[in-house]
């Protein structure tokens, strides 16, 4: 088994949106970060891959599909979605103590160790814990079972710099194991700058593409220029530009090749947010 | 052992890594045999992605200063010093020769070139 995560050809269709074609692969041992404009199909992939709800096409979890193994597959992989499905009143100890009959590997002593680590209180109800109080409790309920797989709907979004920080550094402890792997939606791409291995960018229910990090931090790149230079490029040597009041934003997909082609001095290094919004808002 | 990653210099992470790798195998910070940290530990110590200290590992075994054993980890290889010297040196002489041919299409004389080089080789020169 090379893939931790294989989806191929998922459709979904509401009345609305739709989910078309998607694909993408996560190798083992990968993190892989999930971006895309709010309402892009990023939750409804996360909740196909969950098999919460209905999809037509292949989704494949350590090489067994969801639809016919899914207790099997369950008890391997940590889930965190968006929004908090504890009952407000039952407390860390209560969760331990239910978990126990949910997952056979359920870990009582890691969990309390993340408790620890976390300063969360075992015995306080969880209404009266913050927004980031919830978030490490859902994740450390998520990692408490000793799963392969890590999916995660946003799951550092709304906390501060500093926790967040602290949720990237167990991620980072968790792929310590090469079995292990993590799927994460987020809009908070400075964290996946920081983490990521590969990023998928979905948008409007399609997939525009999945590439590693590197690749799109090290060659891609952002020329500004001015209109008279703009018009002497190549259509096919840019992916998409924006007209802005004083210059040009064009997106590019290597800065070295551009650099051999076009004598323009200005070519910065892209962010994941430039590139989200360059891909969604620019013109070809 | 210590790696300074600079985010802003625009020198790819794995090329930052790798170099410092490389000079601290050159000036024997880092020994022959010595055991070097896992591709996951050190990004996880570096705070960069997995894949980034892949790259960085593979291009060092590529140009031969580690040798991976599977299954037990990376090692500094066994390298001959003097011939990694000397290709260096042979890299440098291209480089020279291309600035001499450019020097001489603007007409600047040697001495300027050789007070560039001191005035730059006071700078701090970040790898």
């Amino acid at each position: 088994m090379t893939n931790a995560l294989e989806i191929k050809n998922v459709n979904k269709k509401y009345s609305d949106f739709e989910l078309r074609n998607v694909k993408f692969t996560l190798p083992k041992g990968m993190i892989m970060g999930l971006i895309g404009s709010n309402g892009a199909g990023k939750t409804t992939i996360i909740k196909s891959i969950l098999n919460i709800i209905n999809y037509t096409g292949n989704i494949k979890i350590f090489d067994l599909d969801i639809k016919e193994k899914e207790d099997e597959i369950k008890e391997e992989i940590g889930v965190v979605l968006d929004d908090m499905f504890f009952p407000e009143i039952l407390t860390p100890n209560d969760i331990d103590n239910s978990m126990k009959y949910i997952f056979k590997n359920w870990d009582s002593k890691l969990f309390n160790s993340y408790l620890t680590k976390f300063s969360l209180n075992i015995n306080n109800p969880i209404k009266t814990f913050s927004k980031g109080m919830r978030k490490k409790l859902e994740i450390a309920t998520a990692l408490s079972h000793h799963p392969k797989l890590l999916i995660l709907d946003e799951p550092t979004s709304g906390l501060d710099p500093v926790v967040r920080s602290e949720i990237l550094d167990i991620f980072r402890d968790f792929i310590q194991n090469d079995e292990c792997s993590i799927l994460f939606s987020t809009h908070i791409t400075t964290d996946l700058e920081k983490i990521a291995d590969y990023i998928t960018f979905i948008n409007d229910g399609q997939i525009v593409f999945t590439k590693t990090c590197d690749e799109l931090l090290n060659q891609y790149g952002i020329v500004k220029c001015m209109e008279k230079e703009f018009q002497k490029i190549d259509k096919k040597d840019y992916l998409k530009y924006q007209k802005n009041k004083y210059d040009y934003e064009i997106l590019i997909e290597n800065k070295k090749d551009f650099k051999k082609k076009y004598s323009i001095e200005v070519i910065d290094k892209i962010t994941l947010d430039d590139l989200m919004v360059l891909m969604i808002k620019g013109e070809k | 052992m210590e790696i300074i990653i600079s985010n802003s210099n625009g020198i790819p992470i794995y090329e930052q890594i790798k170099n410092q790798l490389k000079n601290k195998i050159l000036n024997n910070e880092l020994k022959e045999g010595e055991l070097l940290p896992s591709i996951r530990s050190l990004a996880r110590d570096l705070k960069c992605s997995v894949i980034t200290t892949k790259n960085a590992y593979e291009e060092l075994e590529k140009e031969g200063f580690v040798i991976t054993v599977p299954a037990k980890g990376i090692y500094v290889a066994t390298i001959n010093k003097d011939l990694v010297k000397e290709r260096q040196l042979t890299k440098i002489e291209e480089l020279l020769k291309e600035v001499l041919i450019l020097a001489k299409t603007c007409d600047i004389k040697q001495k300027d070139i050789i007070e560039i080089l001191e005035i730059l080789s006071k700078e701090d020169i970040n790898d």
